[in-house]
């Protein structure tokens, strides 16, 4: 499969299904692997990490995850398409903007992705849409038992599987749930959320992991602790607090609505016509108007627009996805053009541009 | 990932505009409390620059020394490597600086003992993948030092350990 074949396919993400699809856009557990006979990245040189890479390719190339893999040398990769798989989420940023041999291996679905040499040897990934913990659990934890049929993991009796970092230890595990807040944000209720989620001691992210911001009013609430808890255990949490975000969530959507219909119906409007009219238009911006009109489809207050399509403009018009689109590297100025006018285009007719 | 002022887990992640160009910023709780209470451009700045350093700033020369004496036998890590870094060197850091280390985890998670899924096999032969990594480790530092014949004796002697237990598992 090459990369531009991708554009074409819609991202398990972006698919806009799934239990709370609303609000939670997808469900993802990830899993920090390293294999027993090498050391960390950080004492591994060049010759080290080129034969973790080789000995992880040979074996993730070969597991049997119901579809077709593809492996890509993270190294090969021109700028442009690191930052394509970064937008897509199947690598991290820190994965693309790393050093020395690295990959990643993914299924045709785009729900499992496994990372070669990011800051652990090996980081496991599986992606459902909408609120799925349980089957993300599942299926991870079988491709790790696939894997460690293959390979010996670096783990310990007391502390378990042994991570690079000490905040990854024991389970290695990081359960993360992405959310579409944005009447929290609009009344600053989301405040609250986070004081309550850190007492708890779960994180809350923006939309590309660690450091990134909270663009579009996504953010990803994943537990912070990996050892002393079993991977049930730290599921359970993110299952009990996450459907008290979501009523949150709707229950202020549904304030707003009965208590400021005018001027949440105007703010939703005024966004789409932005959307369907602006001649340039930068990445931040569009992502903050989506976010309105995603809540307006969802609050009925716009009907011409499916939320797949929608999620499916996020991605789209982020800066690699558009170059892609364009066959062509652009300035700044020239993406808000050619995003402004893609924009047109697409919400002109949603039904004719409704790809599947 | 770590606090950029000391060794805790950063909870808190500011992006902050200064001059037109965005810096981050990760703290820990604690650090955040001060950071906010007297945020300035140079603050972030300093935080964003020189905070790894200054995390081993409070502590004395004795202290320092003391951290620097604490080395994993396997991969030459000292501990006070990996308390700038915050990563660890290999799998037997965990052992090397375990006393050092049980503190930490218990700060960060609350426990220390892991009650999650297992290996169905374990690596019970763990002194034989110390002995390979301490290879490796040998052999990175004979290739910086351009011991060729040293390296090429070693290369030699992680392939022999490494066919051996590739044929122990086939069987």
């Amino acid at each position: 499969m090459d990369l531009k074949d991708l554009i074409q396919l819609r991202g398990e993400w972006m698919r806009g299904e799934g239990p709370d699809a609303d609000i939670v856009i997808s469900s993802r557990i990830r899993l920090a692997r390293n294999l027993a006979q090498f050391p960390f990245l950080a004492r591994a040189d060049d010759a080290v990490r080129g034969e973790i890479e080789r000995t992880l390719h040979q074996h993730v190339v070969e597991l049997s995850l119901g579809g077709q893999l593809t492996y890509f040398d993270i190294n090969q990769l021109e700028g442009i398409d690191r930052q394509f798989l970064v937008e897509r989420q199947l690598i991290s940023r820190e994965l693309a903007e790393s050093h020395g041999s690295r990959g990643v291996c993914f299924t045709r679905q785009e729900n499992v992705s496994l990372m070669v040499n990011e800051e652990d040897h090996l980081r496991i990934q599986v992606l459902h849409c909408g609120f799925e913990l349980d089957s993300c659990w599942r299926e991870i934890s079988r491709i790790d038992d696939l894997l460690e049929d293959r390979v010996t993991y670096a783990f310990d009796e007391e502390l378990g599987y042994l991570t690079a970092c000490p905040t990854n230890v024991g389970t290695g595990i990081r359960v993360s749930v992405l959310m579409h807040l944005p009447a929290l944000v609009l009344t600053k209720e989301i405040q609250k959320v986070f004081q309550a989620l850190q007492k708890i001691s779960l994180a809350v992210r923006g939309l590309y992991g660690e450091g990134s911001q909270a663009m579009g009013d996504f953010y990803q609430i994943s537990n912070q602790i990996t050892l002393g808890n079993s991977e049930e255990q730290l599921l359970k949490k993110l299952k009990e607090v996450v459907p008290n975000i979501i009523s949150y969530e709707r229950k202020v959507r549904q304030a707003l609505i009965k208590e400021s219909r005018q001027a949440l119906h105007d703010k939703v409007s005024r966004a789409y016509g932005t959307l369907k009219s602006a001649q340039s238009i930068s990445s931040e911006e569009t992502m903050h108007l989506l976010s309105s009109v995603r809540m307006g489809v969802n609050l009925g207050l716009i009907d011409d627009l499916p939320i797949p399509t929608v999620n499916e403009l996020f991605m789209h018009t982020q800066p690699a996805h558009l170059q892609k689109m364009r066959k062509t590297s652009l300035d700044s100025a020239d993406r808000n053009t050619a995003r402004a006018a893609y924009l047109r285009q697409r919400l002109a007719t949603p039904q004719d541009g409704d790809q599947n | 990932m770590k606090c950029h002022r000391c060794p805790k887990v950063a909870t808190l992640h500011i992006t902050e505009l200064l001059k037109g160009e965005a810096h981050e910023i990760h703290l820990c709780e604690d650090c955040a409390q001060g950071y906010l209470q007297n945020s300035s451009g140079d603050e972030a700045a300093q935080a964003s620059g020189t905070g790894l350093i200054k995390s081993a700033a409070g502590l004395g020369e004795a202290e320092l020394e003391a951290l620097e004496k604490l080395v994993c036998p396997t991969c030459k890590m000292t501990f006070r490597e990996f308390r700038s870094q915050g990563r660890l060197g290999c799998a037997h850091c965990y052992s090397a600086f375990r006393e050092e280390l049980l503190p930490l985890l218990e700060n960060i998670h609350g426990e220390v003992h892991h009650c999650g899924k297992f290996p169905k096999r374990a690596p019970d032969d763990s002194q034989k993948r110390y002995q390979l990594i301490k290879l490796r480790n040998d052999l990175r530092l004979a290739v910086a030092e351009e011991s060729y014949e040293e390296a090429a004796r070693l290369r030699d002697q992680i392939q022999d350990m490494e066919s051996r237990s590739s044929h122990e598992t086939s069987e």
